[in-house]
């Protein structure tokens, strides 16, 4: 059992989710508010991540991030050393990667608004980050929710792209999920299986652990 | 105390209306769903900008285009009612009107929602969510807590049409109540003439962005000209009389331009002027004049128009001695009287009432 790598792995999540919050409640609200000519466009850039095969994106993402590129550059000059093949490389490429799982089910959540309930919100007196506070975020919980722990699920298992960007660097860019494949590479199939279950474990719980809550939410609400 | 609104507009509809509300006034508009008077409501809540408009209650201007002048909708001390009520569903019926007290201190805010929650008769049930409320109790959490705001004008969007008949006459009853103890202007928007005579002081009649008649209800109701939009069913219109006197029976004899008539009571001294507002479902047409009938009243004209409405019905306008009534008839009895304009013919009327400006006209007993 690589426990180094589970707890990289445990980081990479927990990183990626503690900077997708904002961004799925501001960029959701603002997709399922508003109505704007490029909104088609914006909605279908959320989206690439998941279609595209993570080879490619990750691809992408190395070039970008790498030390010829002006992001590469830009980092290396603030930080002293380059993006790629670090953690902090890894969860820029987990955050992209994770956008559609983190604003999709947000968007829903604040669309699911009555648009008189959030008027009357606004009408009561309510400064906006009041209603957002008070009204909205009560309201579209359990979509936010949602896009926090499909966020957090995935980026647990994510493969491909850690390897494409991240290397696999014991401590630093060696995941949980890289791991079982290095084991499996070794014929070490009982390490193997023991992560395996052990991710299999930790992903069923967050999910099952999201559902209850919702459900309990859900009745003290209606 | 006022509120002034004026506001012009060519798309989403088109739009030029402008008015103003007393305070303690309860002004309705009337319309069609898409004439433009939840426009209007929007307009004033801050939710929707027209291309040119002002509105200004108690000298505070909320909204001026022209100055550039565009307070955000929660910088508007408008109390506002939604035809869904617009509740939130997560909060208590306590907490929603609690929600809307920003500007008092905290430590009040239980104390006075309580007591908004007993005004409304909602006392017992602040602690319910809205799901556990019905439709009547669910509107009065919402006019609680738009009081609640204390608010310079207060906003009725069709409150009305979301719940059954029998609990709409019981609000009704309960609003006409409350607005004893309301200061501030209120506009009712509303598709339902008998609803905003009933509970407003004042109408104005929009119909595709435009104002079609305005005045005190008793007046637009008797407004020939807000026929189209009104229907046939709460029109009519006046007509001149003087009292003259008290007969042996009781009924007071009245004399207008087309002759006399008898109204079972009539406050007034002889020779006092008066309208007398007939409905035209209450007048009937004969050709000759009919005998061995009850009805007192009988009329003689001559037609000088027609206005067909939906439906069979058709709505002939009457000269009566210089004067005009109206009367609503089915297409059919049109055909069969072989009614048409320069056609003379006799009114009967069922009942009339007379009619003052400045209180609500009660209905007469039928003679």
């Amino acid at each position: 059992m690589d426990w180094t790598a589970l707890s990289l792995s445990l980081q990479l999540a927990g990183w990626t989710v503690l900077i997708l919050l904002p961004v799925s409640i501001l960029m959701g609200r603002f997709l399922a508010y508003r109505r704007f000519r490029a909104k088609g466009l914006v909605e279908a850039l959320v989206m690439l991540p998941l279609v595209l095969p993570p080879t490619v994106f990750g691809f992408y993402l190395l070039v970008a991030f790498g030390a010829n590129s002006p992001i590469g550059q830009f980092w290396r000059e603030t930080f002293g050393h380059q993006l790629v093949f670090t953690f902090e490389g890894l969860v820029v490429a987990s955050v992209i990667f994770n956008l559609p799982f983190a604003i999709q089910p947000a968007q829903r959540g604040f669309e699911a608004i009555p648009l008189e309930v959030r008027e009357a919100a606004q009408c009561s007196g309510l400064s906006p980050w009041r209603s957002l506070m008070r009204i909205e975020l009560p309201l579209a919980w359990p979509g936010v929710l949602t896009a926090m722990v499909l966020t957090f699920a995935h980026t647990l298992g994510e493969f491909g792209i850690v390897l494409m960007v991240g290397g696999s660097i014991p401590g630093e860019t060696k995941t949980i999920a890289i791991a079982i494949y290095d084991r499996v590479q070794a014929f070490d199939d009982r390490s193997a299986g023991i992560m395996a279950a052990t991710l299999l474990a930790i992903s069923l719980a967050t999910i099952t652990a999201t559902f209850w809550l919702s459900a309990r939410i859900g009745r003290r609400l209606s | 105390m006022a509120l002034d609104v004026m506001a012009r507009a060519s798309a989403p509809i088109p739009l030029d209306i402008a008015f103003r509300v007393e305070p303690g006034e309860m002004l309705a508009l009337v319309g069609h769903s898409g004439s433009g008077k939840s426009t209007m409501l929007r307009t004033i809540a801050g939710l929707w900008r027209p291309t040119e408009a002002r509105v200004a209650v108690n000298g505070e201007t909320w909204l001026d285009t022209a100055k550039r002048i565009d307070l955000a909708p929660h910088r508007r001390r408008v109390g506002i009612v939604f035809q869904s009520y617009a509740l939130f569903p997560h909060m208590t019926a306590l907490a929603n009107v609690m929600a809307a007290m920003g500007h008092v201190a905290s430590g009040e805010r239980e104390t006075r929602a309580r007591r908004l929650l007993s005004l409304v008769n909602l006392e017992g049930l602040e602690e319910r969510r809205p799901a556990a409320l019905s439709g009547g109790q669910q509107q009065r959490v919402a006019v609680a807590r738009a009081l609640a705001r204390e608010p310079a004008a207060l906003l009725l969007d069709e409150p009305f049409s979301a719940v059954d008949r029998a609990t709409r006459e019981r609000l009704y009853r309960e609003i006409a109540q409350l607005r004893s103890h309301l200061a501030m202007p209120t506009i009712l928007v509303t598709h339902d003439m008998e609803e905003a005579r009933l509970l407003a002081d004042r109408m104005v009649v929009i119909e595709e962005g435009r104002v079609i008649a305005a005045g005190t209800t008793a007046e637009v109701m008797f407004d020939a000209g807000a026929l189209k939009t009104m229907g046939h069913r709460d029109v009519g219109a006046s007509l001149p009389a003087v009292i003259e006197a008290r007969e042996e029976d009781g009924l007071v004899r009245l004399s207008t331009t087309a002759g006399p008539v008898w109204l079972p009571r009539a406050d007034g001294d002889p020779g006092t002027q008066v309208r007398l507002r007939i409905l035209a479902h209450d007048v009937m047409i004969a050709r000759q004049r009919p005998a061995g009938i009850s009805a007192l009243n009988v009329l003689q004209g001559t037609v000088t128009g027609m206005v067909e409405g939906e439906g069979p019905g058709v709505v002939l306008r009457l000269d009566v001695g210089g004067g005009e009534i109206l009367a609503s008839l089915t297409a059919r009895s049109v055909k069969a009287l072989e009614l048409a304009p320069g056609v003379s013919c006799h009114a009967i009327i069922k009942a009339m009432a007379i009619a003052r400006d400045d209180t609500r006209s009660a209905s007469a007993p039928r003679p």
